[in-house]
């Protein structure tokens, strides 16, 4: 494999792992609030149609954001009102707006397009174009590292640099700052918080909100990528990001490192199908499962353990 | 002193959930610029308007029926088995190895063997995440939902690679021979001089799925070891201070739960597909855990609530026929109920404990 190939496998790397890394940081915030949040496929589902039907009538990929992550946060909300205000299953709210994403999806884009379920392709402004940074051009000819600036850090849209650097921003959040100690808190032992005069119910609030942003994010990138909205277009990636979180422990840094790896192993499936090593072929669909083979490995406990927030799932009582 | 009459928690409660679920998918219609009234006319005529549609309606019947019981018997033990899935998967795969590898020389035979592969295979697949929950506390819900892409990466490889017979393009099995093939319900009810359409895929699998049901509600209310998922289920610690060992009923409440599932199965791979197809599942696992939500994880409310989603799944294939209504419709209400009967049950169900606290004060 030549040098080339392998900055061509890390670009796609960064692209796949980038809606990756965004649904896995909603989930962080959401789940390290004590909130489980099965729905991330849900959420960038519906973001996914919205951002991409609302950059078909408006011609503009900014206002189909906005409504890509207003979608998912309308979904984040009813979440929000059934596991923190009604004390519902947080689990199956997760599976039924899942559901209503799924379906929802695809019976409008049917009737507003008529394609099927898919929406019109995305052209031109509509879509998020390539950033170059600066020098890009002028230093691909330098051996090894301009072709690493220029092909690999240079020429993504401009939410991969923005997923990027929500990494530090959300451990700066959740570790230096008062609202992610109690964001924290939260998650661990609601009672202390409460007792400490903090709202449960609104630090629970603005963590699942922030997670239906981040996953309308996740949403908006998935449909400029691929330049139109198809139906389950999100294909299971909602549940890769909550595998990645778990293999990132619920933190930020791992987050990434979790989610590049898991954006690896699906360009090696895309990119080479069966792998053959000689003595024997590791089939496709092996490198396919495997992130969900090392995420029960990882929650068997086997090779390090992790170990969620320890209020997670339960809906917190004030008075019993 | 119980907040309102059991006949309210068990009926009224899910009844309501089940209208706010129909009402915001009408306005849903509306939304889209159809008519709501025409499309559940549609629906009615043809799920139920014929024997041909109840043929439709009780073969989805029959998966769901499956499917729910599994994650009942699961959430009696407070699991949530969302891996049914997965399980119903495997059991596929365990139908068409039985079906392919023997020669059965009647259905009957070929049956029975199905029930036992198809059973062990999904047990097989449940029993991993079970012993994860009971020894290493991984939580089960995340497991199952891993073990599901595993296994349709598992089966996709195998039909693929190993079960496409030569020459073949599409990644299904073989065809199984005749001999295998399960008697129709339609056949079977004319033999006993009721008529019915013939050509339905409804199939002998319908009554195996009853005897489940049956099975399943003599096990938790008349057994010891019901008794002790149930138990289990109420209050873990108790039920280990009463000496209820809590891995041994998480290991048996998710093989039951397993077992079941898998054999979903035998209705879609044996009794209509007559091979091992890519999705002979299709989602089935995921509606169990709305049909048994809205029957209240009762075998009886199970059924039931099976007939219902059987309903909405063959109406909604006429709405795609004869409407401009996408079958995706379906989805939505499936989630609607999910969301109004599994996380929002406190919304619904507090106002009618309200109702019934002030007329049982008032007099």
């Amino acid at each position: 494999m030549d040098f080339a190939t392998i900055i061509q496998m890390l670009d796609s790397t960064v692209r796949l792992a980038t809606p990756l890394l965004l649904a896995c940081l909603a989930g962080l915030f959401s789940e390290r609030a004590g909130i489980f949040d099965i729905g991330l496929e849900g959420k960038m589902l519906i973001a996914a149609f919205a951002s991409a039907a609302f950059a078909v009538f408006s011609g503009s990929v900014w206002v189909g954001l906005l409504a890509g992550i207003a979608a998912s946060l309308m979904l984040s909300f009813i979440h929000g009102m059934a596991s923190i205000t009604f004390r519902g299953n947080q689990l199956i709210s997760g599976v039924a707006l899942n559901f209503l994403a799924s379906g929802l999806t695809v019976l409008l884009s049917q009737s507003w397009f008529g394609l099927g379920g898919r929406t019109p392709s995305l052209e031109g402004a509509a879509r998020f174009s390539e950033i170059t940074l600066p020098f890009a051009d002028a230093v691909r000819g330098v051996p090894v590292l301009g072709p690493i600036y220029a092909d690999l850090i240079s020429g993504h849209t401009i939410l991969v640099y923005v997923a990027l650097a929500l990494v530090p921003a959300s451990a700066w959040l959740l570790y230096s700052t008062r609202f992610g100690l109690r964001l924290r808190a939260v998650g661990e032992n609601p009672a202390a918080v409460d007792t400490a005069g903090v709202s449960v119910v609104a630090i629970r609030y603005a963590a699942v909100l922030i997670c239906g942003v981040l996953c309308g994010l996740a949403g908006a990138y998935l449909a400029s990528l691929a330049a139109q909205f198809g139906r389950e277009m999100t294909a299971g990636r909602g549940y890769i990001a909550l595998a990645a979180l778990i293999f990132a422990k619920w933190r930020p840094w791992y987050a990434l490192t979790a989610c590049l790896l898991f954006g690896f192993l699906d360009a090696v499936a895309i990119r080479f199908q069966n792998i053959d090593l000689g003595v024997f072929v590791i089939p496709v669909q092996f490198t396919q499962a495997l992130p969900y083979i090392l995420t029960v490995v990882i929650l068997a406990g086997f090779v390090g353990k992790a170990i969620p927030p320890r209020a997670g799932g339960e809906p917190y009582v004030k008075e019993r | 002193m119980e907040k309102m009459p059991r006949w309210a928690d068990v009926l009224l409660v899910p009844l309501i959930s089940l209208i706010i679920a129909f009402l915001i998918s009408g306005l849903v219609i509306l939304a889209i610029g159809q008519n709501p009234v025409e499309a559940m006319r549609v629906m009615v005529t043809g799920a139920l308007g014929s024997s041909y549609g109840w043929g439709y309606t009780l073969y989805y019947a029959t998966n769901f029926m499956f499917t729910g019981l599994a994650v009942s018997v699961a959430f009696h033990a407070s699991l949530f088995n969302i891996g049914g899935e997965g399980q119903a998967t495997l059991g596929g795969l365990g139908v068409a190895l039985v079906c392919l590898l023997i020669p059965w020389p009647h259905w009957s035979l070929a049956l029975a063997a199905a029930i036992v592969a198809a059973a062990a295979f999904g047990a097989i697949w449940a029993a991993i995440p079970a012993y994860l929950q009971a020894k290493r506390g991984s939580h089960i819900v995340i497991t199952t939902i891993m073990f599901n892409f595993i296994a349709a990466a598992l089966l996709n490889y195998l039909l693929v690679n190993v079960l496409r017979p030569q020459g073949s393009m599409d990644p299904a099995s073989a065809r199984f021979a005749p001999t295998t093939n399960l008697p129709e319900l339609g056949a079977m009810l004319n033999a006993v001089g009721i008529p019915f359409a013939k050509g339905t895929p409804a199939n002998i699998s319908l009554l195996l799925a009853l005897v489940c049901a049956v099975a399943v509600w003599v096990l938790l209310w008349h057994t010891r070891l019901g008794f002790e998922i149930r138990s289990f289920g109420k209050s873990q610690k108790a039920a280990q201070y009463a000496g209820i060992n809590p891995v041994r009923i998480t290991m048996v409440a998710m093989l039951i739960s397993g077992g079941l599932a898998g054999m979903m199965a035998i209705n879609t791979v044996q009794g209509e597909a007559n091979r091992l197809l890519l999705n002979s599942v299709e989602g089935a696992g995921f509606i169990g855990i709305a049909v048994a939500l809205m029957g209240r994880n009762h075998p009886f409310g199970v059924v039931l609530a099976s007939i219902l989603f059987g309903f909405l799944y063959q109406g909604g294939a006429e709405l795609a026929l004869w409407t401009q209504i996408p079958r995706e419709l379906i989805t939505v209400i499936q989630g609607l109920v999910i969301l109004f009967t599994g996380a929002l049950g406190y919304m619904v169900q507090k106002p009618v404990e309200a109702l019934f606290m002030r007329r049982r004060g008032a007099r």
